[in-house]
């Protein structure tokens, strides 16, 4: 039976791929897990794997064309297979997705001024915006022992398996109720993992409980970070912050920002760094570095503003993961500094670089830049003094660094020349308040003017 | 609370409506001094004498229209047909005249009427009358149409029938006319348009209306010892149609079998079935199933008539389907 290839979701938001590269040309044998091609996603350049074996019989997308999640790239089947009505397929009936259909004309405009020609536009897969259900070439039968089944309702009378219950729909595709498929997107669970315990393995709600509660199926790594027990607390959301949150909203749009700003003395920390390197190589830091370490480590003081804004109440975590912005070619990512307070500056520095250069080419993972407790901005080297950064929903704060210059500045009745750094953080005004957000920046400054405290 | 049948509660209905307002009356064959077909005038023609309490000649169409030309005046006709079926006779003055008069007359004339009789299947009386027309008439815009299932909705919605100053199809049961119910004492009325939750469950919805809400609720009942719990949503009236307590009900169990006396193509249940794939499409973890008459004449030989009638088993068979549990 063929294997259809469809775009599938790569990283967590993606809702359309652009094909970078084929690597496979058609009548060329593929293996499961061989990467098909390229695909440039939102965030990064990612590789599209086989899901079956056979050769590649039809590629139906041009190298640079941009596709919605789902739609069919190429056909896997065996050399003589016909493959006509997988290819010249009308539309999908009675899976055939709204989502889909309704991206295919953005897909298309988008495409345009490319140099190639858009592809033929198949919805394929049901519900772009769900979870990726990974396309396989026949979904098994039910098992034969009797799926679990929610507590409630009794076991069935007869056996698991129903008579004429065996393949999945004609195109192979990952069959799986409405029901099913809003649950799995809501509770971040892959349909691709699960095996569905309804009529020609569909998958339905207890199956996505069933999931859920073994912890199975392919949860990200990212949500996996954040979930764990004990890594944070949860704060019921008081009277009074629930009117916060709700007046400063109607007031300021969504996220109800203030801001906040100080200037430190890093005259010490000039210092440490030139000291550092005279070291030698090996001990070299950047002034980022540094902040990003100071800033780690007044979090870990501060869970009230290592937090996340999630609605229904307020996520205070014991964790510090510090996403840092990067500027690429065309736009900015954050990598992830995960349990950065517990890393060594040079540690740090280590994982700052080499995130940074992956990032600029484009070749981070999905897990490395989602699941940040909190955001760091430095434009500092750009000659930027002071700035406001736009928060990164849901995190409660972001921290935008100036660059570091030196100053006249009167210290106990004589003027001094001292090097100076303003920092300026962006607060969501429903978890932080203007206090809470100052004695963040009064543990920052101490870690930032007491330098080596980051080094011992 | 006092214990009636369907019968009883429906001449409470009338005799309360006639004493309330005298544009009231009844008309129809057999309804006077016979008591009606099936009794339900019982001692009205005594209570509130021939001009109230009409029997008219076996002239479907001649006295529906005469029902029709009273409302327009200003009276409150009750038009009772001895059966639905004997109304195919008189479907012209239901559809193109009562239904159409408010909208066609600009407003001028409202048609403040009730059209009531059994309808559907008894016991062996055959093809031509064995029929379920609800989905007939609630096709037609211009109707609204009742289909109680109990004795006390049958005596509230008959109440809010003939207050209404539209013309309202009401149907009845001849197999619901003994049929046993509490009633609230006094003044009970059921608004048009308004659902009942019969019985609460969280498992799966069964949406059906008129003579099969009692198959449903022994279907309840039974599927209760299995730890299944249904949620029972008697719909009443068919038009308008409660589509909010349909999405209510289908939100908390996830999946719905709609189960209809009448035949399965255009049906009610392909009405209901159709607002749920529109509007309760992501809470479906199922396909919602339909159970309904065989998609046959009405046989008259008892063992051929109980396989093509909708009942119990095949309720529960549809139920089981979409719980997976079949």
């Amino acid at each position: 039976m063929a294997t259809k290839v469809t775009m599938e979701a790569l990283s967590p938001t993606m809702e359309e791929g652009r094909l970078v590269k084929w690597n496979k040309n058609e009548g060329d044998t593929v293996a499961t897990g061989d990467v098909l091609a390229e695909v440039e996603t939102d965030k990064a350049v990612m590789e599209l794997v086989a899901r079956g074996d056979g050769v590649l019989r039809k590629r139906l997308a041009n190298e640079g064309d941009a596709s919605p999640v789902g739609t069919l790239l190429a056909v896997i089947g065996t050399a003589d297979e016909n493959i006509d009505s997988i290819v010249g397929a009308s539309a999908p009936a009675a899976g055939s997705a709204p989502a889909a259909q309704s991206a295919a004309p953005k897909a298309a405009e988008q495409s345009q001024g490319e140099a190639s020609a858009p592809p033929p536009q198949q919805p394929a897969a049901p519900a772009a915006n769900a979870a990726p259900s990974a396309p396989r070439a026949a979904a098994p039968p039910r098992p034969a022992a009797a799926p679990p089944r929610p507590a409630a309702p009794p076991p069935p009378k007869g056996n698991g398996a129903r008579p004429g219950a065996t393949a999945a729909s004609p195109g192979g595709r990952q069959r799986s109720s409405p029901l099913a498929r809003r649950l799995a997107s809501e509770k971040g669970i892959q349909l691709g993992g699960i095996q569905g315990s309804g009529p020609g393995g569909r998958i339905v709600k207890r199956d996505i409980e069933n999931a859920k509660a073994s912890g199975a199926a392919g949860r990200s790594a990212a949500a996996e970070r954040l979930a764990a027990e004990g890594d944070f607390k949860d704060v019921p959301l008081t009277q009074i912050r629930k009117t916060i949150a709700r007046r400063l909203s109607e007031s300021n749009g969504p996220v109800p920002t203030f801001f906040l700003t100080s200037e430190y003395d890093v005259t010490r920390a000039a210092e440490l760094r030139t000291q550092l390197i005279e070291m030698g190589e090996q001990y070299k830091v950047s002034f980022n570095d540094i902040v990003i370490k100071a800033v780690a480590l007044a979090l870990a003081e501060h869970p009230e503003v290592n937090a996340h804004w999630l609605t229904d109440k307020i996520r205070h975590f014991n964790r510090v993961h510090v996403a840092m912005a990067v500027a690429v070619e065309d736009g900015l990512i954050t990598p992830v500094l995960f349990d950065a307070d517990r890393l060594s500056l040079w540690e740090i520095s280590e994982k700052a670089r080499d995130l940074a250069k992956r990032a600029r080419e484009r070749k981070l993972m999905p897990e490395e830049y989602t699941g940040a407790t909190f955001t760091v901005s430095n434009l500092g080297m750009f000659g930027i003094d002071q700035f406001t950064a736009i928060i990164n929903p849901p995190e409660a704060g972001i921290i935008a660094i100036g660059g570091s210059e030196s100053k006249p500045i009167v210290i106990d009745g004589s003027l001094e020349i001292r090097q100076r750094m303003r920092v300026t953080m962006s607060c969501d005004h429903r978890v932080i308040d203007g206090a809470t957000g100052a004695k963040f920046l009064q543990t920052l400054k101490r870690y930032v003017e007491n330098p080596l405290s980051l080094v011992i | 609370m006092a214990v009636v049948t369907y019968r009883d509660a429906l001449t409470q209905a009338l005799r309360e409506e006639l004493q309330r307002d005298d544009r009231v009356f009844l008309m129809g064959e057999e309804v006077a001094q016979y008591n009606g077909a099936y009794k339900v005038s019982k001692g009205l023609l005594d209570e509130f004498g021939p001009m109230r309490i009409v029997d008219t000649p076996i002239t479907e169409l001649g006295f529906a229209g005469v029902g029709v030309g009273a409302a327009m005046v200003g009276l409150r006709p009750i038009v009772e047909f001895m059966t639905w079926n004997f109304a195919l006779l008189a479907i012209d003055e239901v559809v193109n005249a009562a239904a159409k008069m408010l909208y066609m007359s600009g407003g001028q004339f409202k048609m403040p009427m009730v059209f009531r009789g059994p309808n559907g299947a008894a016991l062996q009386l055959a093809a031509q009358h064995s029929q379920a027309w609800e989905s007939w008439l609630a096709h037609i815009p211009g109707l609204k149409v009742c289909t109680p299932g109990t004795p006390a909705d049958a005596k509230g919605l008959l109440k809010s029938a003939i207050r209404d100053d539209n013309p309202v199809v009401f149907l009845e049961g001849e197999m619901l006319y003994n049929t046993k119910g509490e009633v609230p004492e006094g003044e009970h009325i059921v608004p048009l348009g308004v659902a009942d939750l019969k019985r609460e469950g969280d498992h799966c919805s069964v949406i059906t209306h008129g003579k099969m809400v009692l198959v449903a609720m022994k279907v309840a009942d039974d599927l209760a010892k299995e730890g299944i719990n249904l949620d029972v949503v008697d719909l009443r009236t068919v038009r308008p149609m409660d589509v909010e307590a349909i999405a209510r009900s289908v939100q908390k169990t996830n999946r719905a079998v709609v189960l209809e006396e009448g035949w399965e193509v255009c049906g009610m249940g392909s009405q209901v079935v159709d607002f749920i794939q529109r509007e309760c499409f992501d809470d479906l973890d199922a396909p919602v199933l339909r159970v309904h008459q065989e998609d046959v004449p009405m046989p008259y030989a008892k063992n051929l008539e109980r396989a093509a009638k909708p009942d119990a088993g095949k309720a529960v068979a549809a139920i089981k389907k979409v719980m997976y549990l079949d």
